[in-house]
């Protein structure tokens, strides 16, 4: 601040630092790690049970409406989760304003590519078998 | 500017080794492992979805020495951020921060992670492998 800065410093003050979004992102990633811990027990165990399956009994097991609806669950929570965790890492290590800008941009990009390719693969084969 | 020859903190080739400090840094290292693993799972459902022979490309990848060595590097990853990551959940209730709680909850995941991801190992190699 200035000397001619004529406004209040608690008027400068507001707005900054975690005063804003940062309890939504620490919320958020604690319910979608609880909510983790859930479905990859679940996801784990799927798996497990897939050992040596052939194709049929493969796409059978992902088509099954309980199956499917708690695999598409498990895929948005987990990019969610994912984004929320690198966003960390990244503003922690990245220094370069733009460079974390654009990392930042990217995971997001990448995550809802991955989100949606893997939902619509699941809903493709939920939907035709 | 401060002086910058004061010693800097963390001081890490100085600072000694202990559990607390692995757990912690495991957690974020195993987090970034996961956000790539991310992909295998994609890989997987796009291959169950586009037919019999792409699946088989698919597992036969996933089965081959070098897929099943990043699939066990995986499985350990998986089980390592889920126990610490249970272990920072209980810690956000306020409970475990005291100095032997801590260190003893930082060993128990290690050692947890190490025998779930053994357990599931062993099931998978008795079963004659992945894929």
């Amino acid at each position: 601040m200035t000397a001619k800065d004529l406004r209040n410093p608690l008027k400068v003050a507001r707005g900054l630092g975690s005063s804003q979004s940062g309890v939504g992102h620490w919320w958020t990633q604690r319910v979608t790690a609880a909510a983790l811990v859930v479905l990859l027990i679940w996801f784990v165990i799927t798996v497990l049970s897939l050992l040596h399956a052939d194709y049929a009994t493969a796409l059978a097991t992902v088509a099954k409406p309980w199956n499917a609806m708690l695999l598409i669950i498990f895929l948005i929570t987990m990019f969610w989760h994912a984004v929320l965790g690198l966003q960390v890492v990244i503003e922690d290590y990245v220094t370069t304003r733009w460079k974390e800008v654009l990392s930042l941009v990217l995971i997001k990009f990448l995550a809802v590519l991955g989100a949606l390719a893997s939902v619509l693969a699941v809903l493709r084969i939920a939907l035709t078998h | 500017m401060a002086d910058t020859r004061r010693p800097l903190s963390p001081h890490l080739q100085i600072y000694k080794w202990q559990v607390q400090m692995v757990s912690s840094i495991l957690h974020r290292a195993t987090g970034i492992a996961l956000a790539v693993g991310t992909l295998l799972v994609v890989a997987g459902l796009l291959h169950l979805a586009s037919g019999e022979q792409s699946f088989n490309q698919f597992k036969e990848i996933v089965g081959s020495p070098i897929g099943e060595i990043l699939l066990i590097g995986w499985t350990w990853a998986l089980f390592y951020h889920l126990c610490n990551g249970i272990r920072h959940l209980v810690q956000d209730t306020g409970a475990g921060y005291a100095i032997p709680q801590f260190v003893r909850s930082s060993w128990l995941s290690v050692v947890l992670s190490l025998v779930l991801t053994a357990v599931v190992w062993a099931y998978v190699l008795t079963a004659g492998g992945a894929a």
